[in-house]
């Protein structure tokens, strides 16, 4: 509390993004751990909490009649807009959040001191709920081929590394230990994914210390072992995810690829993916993009393609798709390597394991998979998302273009993912909040050392808790697009990828699409459920009622129209009813007396002045809007009654009575 | 929602008592009534030099005139060439895909038409006026801005029924020339004078409204495609011809079979319905951010991209609302 200067500030005005004009007047209060908006509104007092812990940048903006203008940009995307009355307050208000945007200590993260009211057990099981043994037992290892290494025990061997790790049979302590010191940070090449059906696998690694000319007999034996784990081939691939001009350039300070006239059999390939300063630039221009106010077409689509992010994000697929292709095509074991492979090797094979197993599109599978490819081999959340206070050139948006990825392959194969758009999005949301401590640290090292998982919660637990909101309805196991490998087109296919309104405009409801398919189809599936239930407790008991008569009449159950029938599902017609500004001067209307001249250019209807007041999307206050009345239209179960003004005879639904 | 074509005002700036008189009995005492005219100022103050102009403030005073200026003819043809080029490229690179998407202009010919009918909508909804579109023929822009406002405030016309009755009324009938719009395609090098979109152009706008709005549609993209179709080449008399006129002439009616029947069939209907359909009875506000308008896949991408996953989805969306 002692960086707070100022804890509460009234009559503060929240400003809406897409319409300057439609401010909100509130108290804002400063806490510990967050910044809390409340609207004075007597009836809704709505609140907008942000985590200290989300806050990117804050901007202290040219006073104006109004007031001082303050805007918060969050690492969310989230974009708060407030105007604080007097100079001083907002300064004060200013420095207050520069400090606690920038903790220097893990102990002042939310996460210590976040209290979901669960016991001492239930934290443990939370945290045990991914277990990646389990997962490696899962993917068919250890065996004849692949063995578990504890040579990084104490991490003494690399830091950056799990204590447990898994090598080719034929690795030795000593090869193993020869190759970390010829790698860079010491991440010597480990299994990331392995293929029952063909033995192929994916490693990992970071980039060789070869220079121009060195070499390592362990580090080569090392890469042996891994093309002898897999007899299906003759020859491994080595994936360099850099472009070719980094990699050559790494070369003059000593580090650099692998030599294919050194390393027998291998069979070595660029990928391009740039570093993560071009792509924390990208990042910085497309948000630039979308805080356009009222841009054009041609803004919008000029402003996204100079930011390259679609192209960046299409390369890491690109990576993905040859990988897969290789171990499920060709039954080729890859080892991926970028320079110190924690942030794009990471992409790639999390991508690659996706599209190769059924298993990741699973819910549980996926949370598995960021914490073996993510959180287990030590990429550094800390320093890419700013747990705290650091080096703004470590920052870049490095998981959230992973989850991007998945998303582009939700869209492209709807059926195939057991959870939705929102999953990834709350996973996203986490990675920056710091409320649960799976993304704390650089390292698995760093984590055990501050006792994580006695001081934090796992927010693995907290989703699976909540997975009815996250589930896909069009998903079903039994489905041919969740069998076996994914298959994305590779060219043509520039338009496939599509601009994420949902986790870049998140906050800006206006935007989407305003009624949502998946939360219909969520409820369709649910009132499927109960009337199936419903149904066959109705039909025990027919059975019942038949055995105890003498069964002479015929029962038939009429086909339900099922659009009909559904009555519980409560769509938010009150978003359709608001309209959003659709002229862009600025004139009030009617203001003009009709003498003044012929040329009467753009007028716009403004809020302000329509008849009936629609403040914010989320209230009902126009009397159009409001919820249908939805009814149960008919009976369910059974079949129908005839209806009385039929005269036909029905030989339809005719059921007991009674 | 009137429509009609351009006064014909002229370089003399000539009057029409009647006109003016028939405007002034649709508004009440008092009453304002908005014009929208589908040209930019500068096109409309122009087109007097050709004989016909714009409604003078002074001889129409209660009606305030507004100008959305909206592409027809060779620049909106143009732009869709531009764009099914860019798509049916093998060798765009990702590099410079959305570039070529902007630069062909066709999402901002979809922006600005959503944008117009919205106003139009709002001019009636919220400021309860009557509104006057026109352009300059009353043929091209103008049936489009009509034609998406009564989708946009009218529930009815979301309907199979309603959306055949809305394009009945406001392009067959008000005399939208298909023949000559509809001759062919964009492919096609020979670039007739009187070739435009416009047609396709409304019916990409019907779907950002059902991307927008999936449950508030009766019916689904299956329908707006076989409509294109027919548009252009048909085994249907439905959109022949340039007008009623020229219909009865031909005989349309006797000698040939209508799109509508073929489309009522039972068999064929459940392929045109969306399941997702549930009566909304409120007016539907589309977002023209250019965010929310999408470049429609299903129709530019129509043979380049396969839709097997897509199409799994939409049964996959059928049978669970089904129930099966």
């Amino acid at each position: 509390m002692e960086h707070i200067r100022m804890p509460k500030v009234e009559n503060v005005r929240l400003l809406d993004r897409l319409s300057s004009r439609r401010a909100v007047v509130g108290t804002l209060y400063l806490t510990a751990t967050h910044v809390i908006f409340v609207e004075n509104g007597s009836e809704t007092r709505k609140e907008t909490w942000v985590l200290h812990s989300q806050i990117s940048s804050i901007e202290k903006q040219a006073t104006t009649a109004t007031g001082c203008p303050l805007l918060i940009r969050c690492k969310n995307f989230q974009v708060i807009q407030l105007v604080i009355p007097q100079e001083r307050d907002c300064h004060d208000v200013y420095i207050s959040l520069i400090r606690l945007a920038r903790p220097v200590k893990y102990e002042e993260l939310y996460c210590f001191s976040f209290n979901p009211k669960l016991d001492k057990e239930e934290r443990e099981q939370g945290w045990k709920l991914v277990d990646l043994n389990e997962e490696y037992n899962r993917m068919g290892v250890p065996n004849n081929y692949w063995q578990i290494s504890d040579v990084n025990r104490d991490y003494g061997v690399c830091d950056s590394y799990p204590t447990e790790v898994y090598v080719p049979k034929s690795a030795t302590a000593h090869i193993i230990v020869g190759s970390s010191k010829f790698r860079s940070r010491r991440r010597f090449p480990a299994l990331s994914y392995y293929c029952k059906g063909n033995n192929a696998s994916i490693c990992r690694s970071s980039q060789p210390l070869s220079g121009f000319s060195a070499r390592c007999l362990e580090d080569e034996q090392m890469l042996q072992a891994i093309r002898k784990a897999n007899p299906g081939s003759d020859f491994i691939y080595v994936v360099d995810t850099r472009p070719k001009l980094n990699a050559m350039a790494n070369r003059a300070a000593g580090k650099g690829y692998e030599n294919e006239d050194n390393y027998s059999n291998i069979k070595f390939q660029f990928i391009g993916i740039e570093n993560i300063h071009v792509m924390r630039n990208s990042l910085q221009k497309m948000l630039e993009v979308c805080e356009l106010k009222s841009p054009s077409m041609s803004d919008f689509l000029w402003g996204l393609e100079n930011s390259g992010w679609l192209k960046h994000i299409k390369a890491i697929m690109d990576a993905g798709i040859f990988i897969a292709k290789a171990v499920a095509e060709e039954g080729v074991s890859v080892l991926v390597h970028c320079s110190d492979g924690w942030d794009r090797t990471a992409q790639v094979c999390s991508v690659a394991s996706l599209l190769l197993d059924p298993y990741y599109r699973t819910m549980k599978g996926f949370m598995v998979l960021i914490e073996k490819d993510w959180v287990s081999f030590g990429h550094k959340f800390n320093h890419r998302y700013g747990n705290l206070d650091g080096d703004p050139k470590e920052i870049s948006p490095v998981i959230d273009q992973f989850i991007e990825c998945v998303w582009q392959l939700m869209e492209q194969f709807p059926c195939a993912f057991e959870f939705n758009e929102r999953f990834l999005i709350h996973i996203q949301h986490h990675i920056y909040s710091c409320q649960f401590g799976n993304f704390l640290c650089n390292s698995q090292k760093e984590r055990r050392e501050l006792k994580i998982k006695e001081r934090t919660y796992s927010l693995w637990a907290h989703l699976w808790k909540n997975r009815a909101d996250y589930l896909n309805p069009l998903y079903r196991s039994d489905h041919s697009q969740t069998q076996g490998t994914l298959h994305p087109q590779i060219a043509p296919c520039n338009f496939l990828y599509k601009f994420w309104s949902g986790m870049y405009n998140r906050f800006e409801k206006g935007l989407h699409p305003r009624q949502s398919v998946t939360d219909y189809l969520m409820a369709v599936k649910e009132e499927t459920q109960q009337l199936e239930e419903e149904l066959e407790v109705l039909q025990e008991r027919l059975a019942n009622l038949q055995k105890s008569q003498s069964g002479n009449n015929k029962v038939k159950s009429k086909q339900q129209d099922r659009s009909k029938q559904f009555g519980l599902y409560t769509s938010n017609n009150s978003l359709a009813n608001t309209p959003q500004e659709y002229s862009n001067d600025l004139k009030s209307f009617p203001s003009r007396s009709p003498s003044q001249g012929d040329e009467d250019s753009a007028l716009i209807l403004t809020q302000d002045n329509l008849k009936s007041s629609d403040p914010d999307l989320s209230a009902n206050s126009d009397q159009e809007s409001g919820v249908e009345d939805l009814s149960c239209r008919s009976p369910s179960g059974g079949g129908c009654l005839p209806s009385e003004d039929s005269g036909k005879d029905s030989d339809e639904a005719v059921f007991l009575a009674g | 929602l009137l429509r009609s074509s351009q006064p014909l005002t002229g370089p003399n700036r000539r009057r029409c008592r009647e006109d003016e008189k028939l405007l002034g009995t649709i508004l009440d005492e008092g009453e304002r009534g908005f014009i929208i005219d589908t040209r930019s100022a500068q096109a409309a103050k122009q087109a007097r030099m050709g004989g016909g102009g714009t409604e003078p403030k002074s001889s129409y005073p209660q009606w305030r005139r507004l100008h959305r200026a909206l592409d027809r003819g060779r620049p909106l043809q143009e732009s869709f060439a531009r764009l099914v080029e860019a798509c049916s490229d093998p060798s765009a690179s990702m590099d410079r895909w959305l570039g070529r998407l902007d630069s062909s202009r066709w999402l901002g010919h979809v922006k600005a038409a959503l944008s117009t009918a919205c106003l139009a909508a709002q001019c009636l909804d919220r400021e309860d006026s009557k509104v006057l579109v026109h352009g300059a023929e009353g043929t091209d822009t103008t049936l489009l801005v009509t034609a998406l406002a009564q989708l946009i405030l009218d529930p009815s016309c979301r309907t199979l029924e309603g959306f055949q009755g809305l394009l009945e009324r406001e392009w067959i009938e008000a005399g939208h020339p298909f023949h000559l719009r509809c001759a062919r395609s964009a492919s096609s090098h020979a670039r007739g004078k009187q070739e435009a979109p416009l047609f396709l152009l409304f019916l990409d706008c019907v779907w950002q409204l059902s991307r927008q709005f999936p449950l508030s549609l009766e019916f689904g993209e299956q329908l707006l495609l076989t409509l294109l179709d027919n548009a252009y080449a048909s085994a249907f008399g439905t959109f022949l011809c340039n007008s009623e006129r020229e219909r009865s002439l031909c005989k349309v009616k006797e000698s040939t079979h209508s799109l509508w029947a073929w489309l009522e069939q039972p068999e064929e209907k459940h392929k045109y319905l969306n399941p997702l359909y549930s009566h909304n009875p409120l007016v539907i506000w589309p977002s023209v951010e250019p965010q929310s308008i999408q470049l429609w896949q299903g129709f530019f991408l129509r043979w380049i991209r396969p839709s097997q996953h897509l199409e799994e989805a939409r049964a996959e969306i059928q049978r669970l609302v089904e129930g099966n």
